[in-house]
């Protein structure tokens, strides 16, 4: 983008300048509502029309001890004119509500971008909490960026002078002043915060009162030009035709397991205990219960995965939301869904690990532990989300995935898709085709508990149909479902197993290649790296570079076709947030090509930079070879 | 539907055709035998029937009924069941578990399957021991317990089951012992009639690890003596002769004589009567207790989890999926 020239002192005041994308982030405390400002900013430049994309960024600790480093909590997004994919590498905005948030933040910010500061929390005290020996204002830390110094705290009091709310819950309302200040500079409508606060606090009519004068003097102070020379303007994207809503990907995964359950005609029971980042799934469902959703908020992760079991062996759809370590304690009960072939979705938020780990960063680290991750050999389809606005649709395949093949199935997510926002293009409901389930009710000449349908799935028999009572366990069972220790008998069931996942393969695309078929280099990725691959590759083409892209949305079994097209490649670079796990996967099963791992683990995204530079490090040295 | 009666089913048509595989004087035996009795004249639904166990011994139990059945993992079984009642509140389902699955690796799904009062029927055979492992000491063994495991003796103190559920705030807790079938099936019937969980410890004889681990205390000789039988509203009396009684002074139980015996109320609000009473356990000089322990109402879970979701159609009405979709604010692209 243009560098915001708009802002230069000397050059007075500017006519309305008009950009095509700009990535802010604000940056505070995690008490300082910088989810909510930056919530409020996304919701206001869907509404405007633009495209957008966000990274929320937050400590895992509630509230850290205030302005330090750890407790700074914050928020990125990207809106633009045109199509975006990624919340962006470089901030062009970074807003610092005290200088905890300024160190943290200010090495990512674009060379000559805007930093706005809170200069009421620069005092001598709120430098020692953030481990500042110099103040960063003065001490050249700021060189070469474009500094607005605004000093919230006493705005803010100034503009409040009236309120009746005590001073700490005055000061309070700094984000919001920091909001409107934020949505003069980028011309935003103050109308659809305004109604929110009013939404939000409603009954509490001093708080938004208080609010509202906040956001509208952020708003004024840059409308009287007193600290800014001019405004931007960032026009609607011309997004394809359609009807949106922002959707997180949390949300668009809750409703995609009501969807689920719906087009299968069952009654959907999500049992889940909470863990970060995945407990929201478990907020959403519960608000859906007029949908006839049961949830169970479970005591453990073990009897979440349990109490879904149970579900679904008496003829719901049993389902189950965790994250990484939460995935280590269900093996055991994922190992028992396998052996009595019962359907389950087992959504997993993958998080930094491992153990504890990093909770509220991002990681793909689950995928080998999704596909193999159990006692003896129990193999399992894993589908991957690779953002907010497949999530709906993914979900549902994965519950189809579960009742047609009477398997459970993993729903990898991760935290960038999870508290991620996008525009989601709303799908035509009459359009999505219904895998209704059929219990088998009547016992016909050959049955058999674990006898077969041509894609090796097993009659499902639902607990309460007269004449059909059976016994099923996680001991090894002969087709009538009796104990078997048969040594043909396991060998057989084992292969069945194996067989009736790898079938799934037939039911599910091959993905398409974006950009020529054939090349140098395919950039192979999976989840939620895919708007960052995406923006890299296009960049690369437009270089000139011999450069297409694929994404995996089924990972497990991997769908048919790859070898083919993996063929017509010289090399397939497959960046991934994890160590090489996608590759390692790929070398099993599809030896036959040259894989180039490209990995990170940082607890962030990649950057669209740093993908275009591994392309042309490997194309710079395939050509060198 | 047909108006003709269907045949009273018998005891044998709650056997599966699977051949049972405990070990020959297995006190599981008597237990199964009971059960089979017991669904039958109680004229239960083999289609209505779920049994749900986790793993050990007992745990092989839904096997052998011609019901429903579900032999999960070790210790899960509460979990398992919660989203079997859960999903389907029209089944009858009971746990089978033993005192290793119940207390030791599955005590959180116990605590908390009571807590909740889900509508099932737990039967906890304690035999004290572990048995499909051959022979560990468990989490009900006395202190001092000599086993493969423990050559010198155990040193962990034992759960008192009835105290831990009344912990976990069961509203039903029952005793009964393996030998006496007439007991087991009073409690059985019980125990079935109780709305909510009931929780009933079966002491139950491994005869090749623990064999006659009761012999001095419910064994049938011993057990006059030895045993306090407790029945709602009846003096709490024992012996032989009928001539022994208990009553509470202050936080202890005490023995006296039989017309001096307080009377058993397994409803008090407080449940230290039942604690008070389950602890007599650890004094070899007060007789053991069993029958009804606990018997209180309370909400039950399924119920309220079901309603919940009830109410919200009757409110919001019965959601569309557009309305979930199509949902908060939303613009249109031309």
């Amino acid at each position: 983008m243009t560098p915001p020239t708009a802002q230069d002192t000397s050059a007075g005041e500017l006519p309305l300048q008009q950009l095509d994308r700009v990535v802010i982030r604000f940056a505070g405390d995690s008490g300082d509502g910088m989810q909510v400002t930056g919530n409020q900013f996304t919701r206001t430049s869907a509404l405007f029309g633009n495209d957008l994309a966000t990274l929320p960024d937050f400590p895992a600790e509630i509230r850290a001890p205030v302005g330090t480093r750890p407790g700074v909590s914050g928020f990125q997004l990207q809106f633009s004119s045109s199509d975006i994919h990624t919340p962006g590498d470089q901030p062009d905005v970074l807003v610092a509500m005290n200088p905890a948030a300024l160190m943290v933040n200010v090495n990512a910010l674009k060379k000559g971008g805007i930093v706005i500061v809170n200069t009421d929390a620069f005092k001598a005290t709120d430098l020692k909490k953030a481990k500042c020996d110099t103040n960063p204002l003065e001490d050249g830390t700021l060189d070469g960026f474009r500094v607005i110094e605004v000093g919230i705290n006493s705005r803010v009091s100034e503009a409040l002078a009236d309120s009746p709310l005590s001073n700490k819950d005055k000061q309070r309302c700094k984000n919001f002043y920091t909001l409107g200040l934020m949505y003069w500079v980028y011309s935003r409508p103050l109308e659809p915060t305004l109604e929110w606060l009013e939404e939000k606090f409603k009954g509490k009519d001093d708080l938004i009162a208080a609010n509202q004068t906040a956001l509208k003097a952020g708003y004024n102070a840059g409308d009287i030009r007193e600290l800014f020379q001019g405004q931007y303007e960032v026009p609607k994207a011309t997004l394809q035709s359609g009807t949106y809503r922002n959707v997180m990907g949390n949300q668009a995964l809750a409703i995609g397991l009501v969807a689920g359950a719906k087009l299968a005609g069952l009654k959907p029971v999500y049992c889940s205990y909470p863990i970060t980042p995945a407990s929201s799934v478990l907020e959403f469902l519960a608000g859906y219960k007029n949908h006839g959703v049961v949830t169970i908020q479970s005591e453990d992760e073990i009897a979440a995965i349990c109490s879904a079991i149970g579900a679904s062996f008496a003829g719901s759809l049993g389902m189950t939301g965790t994250s990484g370590p939460g995935m280590a304690l269900k093996g055991e009960a994922m190992g028992l869904a396998i052996s009595t072939e019962l359907p389950l979705v087992i959504v997993d938020v993958q998080r930094a690990g491992p153990s504890t780990g990093m909770p509220t960063k991002v990681e793909q680290s689950d995928l080998l532990s999704s596909i193999f991750g159990r006692n003896g050999d129990a193999p399992m389809p894993v589908v991957a989300i690779s953002k907010p606005s497949d999530a709906f649709e993914l979900t549902i395949d994965a519950c189809r995935i579960a009742v047609q093949y009477m398997t459970p199935v993993i729903l990898l997510s991760d935290n960038f898709i999870a508290n991620g926002a996008e525009p989601w293009s709303l799908p035509d409901l009459d359009s999505l085709e219904p895998f209704p389930v059929e219990f088998t009710a009547e016992k016909g000449e050959d049955f058999q508990s674990f006898g077969r349908d041509e894609k090796l799935a097993r009659p499902w028999v639902k607990p309460g149909t007269p004449g059909m009572e059976f016994r099923i366990g996680g001991l090894e069972k002969a087709p009538s479902s009796n104990i078997s220790y048969d040594p043909d008998n396991h060998q057989a069931m084992t292969d069945i197993r194996h067989q009736k996942v790898r079938n799934v393969a037939d039911s599910i695309p091959t993905p398409e290649v974006d950009g020529a078929d054939s090349g140098d280099l395919l950039v192979l990725g999976w989840g939620s790296t895919v708007g960052i691959l995406r923006q890299a590759v296009d960049n690369a083409r437009a270089k000139g570079q011999s450069v297409s892209r694929i994404h995996l949305t089924h990972v497990w079994p991997l769908p048919h076709g790859l070898d083919e097209i993996f063929s017509r490649f010289k090399s397939v670079i497959v960046p991934e947030m994890n160590v090489a796990q996608m590759t390692y996967l790929l070398r099993g099963e599809l030896p036959d090509h040259d894989y180039i791992p490209f990995n990170k683990v940082t607890g962030q995204p990649f950057l669209v930079a740093e993908v275009e530079a591994e392309i042309k490090r490997v194309l710079d040295e395939r050509a060198g070879a | 539907m047909t108006d003709i009666a269907q045949p009273a089913l018998t005891k044998k048509d709650f056997a599966s055709d699977q051949e049972v595989r405990w070990c020959p004087g297995c006190g599981d035996y008597a237990i199964l035998n009971a059960l089979q009795k017991h669904m039958a004249e109680s004229g239960a639904d083999p289609a209505k029937t779920v049994f749900v166990s986790g793993i050990g011994c007992s745990s092989r139990f839904p096997y052998y009924m011609n019901t429903y059945g579900f032999h999960t993992i070790h210790g899960r079984a509460p979990a398992v069941a919660t989203g079997v009642k859960v999903a389907n509140p029209d089944l009858d389902v009971w746990i089978v578990t033993g005192d290793g699955d119940s207390l030791s690796i599955g005590g959180n799904h116990l605590a908390h399957i009571l807590r909740r009062n889900l509508d099932v029927n737990i039967l906890m055979f304690n035999n004290e021991i572990y048995g499909l492992t051959k022979g560990q000491y468990s989490p009900t063994s006395p202190v001092g317990t000599k086993k493969k495991s423990t050559p010198m003796g155990s040193v962990d103190r034992p759960f008192e089951p009835a105290q831990f559920a009344v912990g976990s705030q069961a509203t039903f807790v029952a005793r009964t012992i393996d030998q006496d079938m007439k007991h087991m099936s009073k409690i059985l019937k019980a125990a079935a009639a109780h709305k909510g969980t009931s929780f009933i410890e079966i002491l139950q004889n491994c005869v090749i690890f623990n064999k006659d681990f009761y012999a001095t205390t419910v064994e049938k000789k011993v057990r006059p003596d030895r045993t306090v039988d407790l029945t709602a509203g009846e003096p709490m009396i024992y012996g032989a002769d009928r001539d022994k009684g208990l009553r509470f002074n202050g936080f202890t139980v005490e023995r006296c004589a039989a017309e001096e015996a307080d009377v058993w109320r397994p409803d008090t609000p407080s449940h230290a009567p039942t604690v008070l009473i389950a602890g007599m356990r650890d004094d070899p000089e007060m007789p053991v207790p069993v029958g009804i322990l606990r018997a209180v109402e309370a909400p039950v879970y399924e119920t309220g989890v079901n309603a919940q979701v009830e109410d919200a159609i009757a409110t919001k009405g019965a959601g569309d999926l557009k309305e979930l979709v199509y949902d908060g604010e939303i613009w249109t692209v031309d």
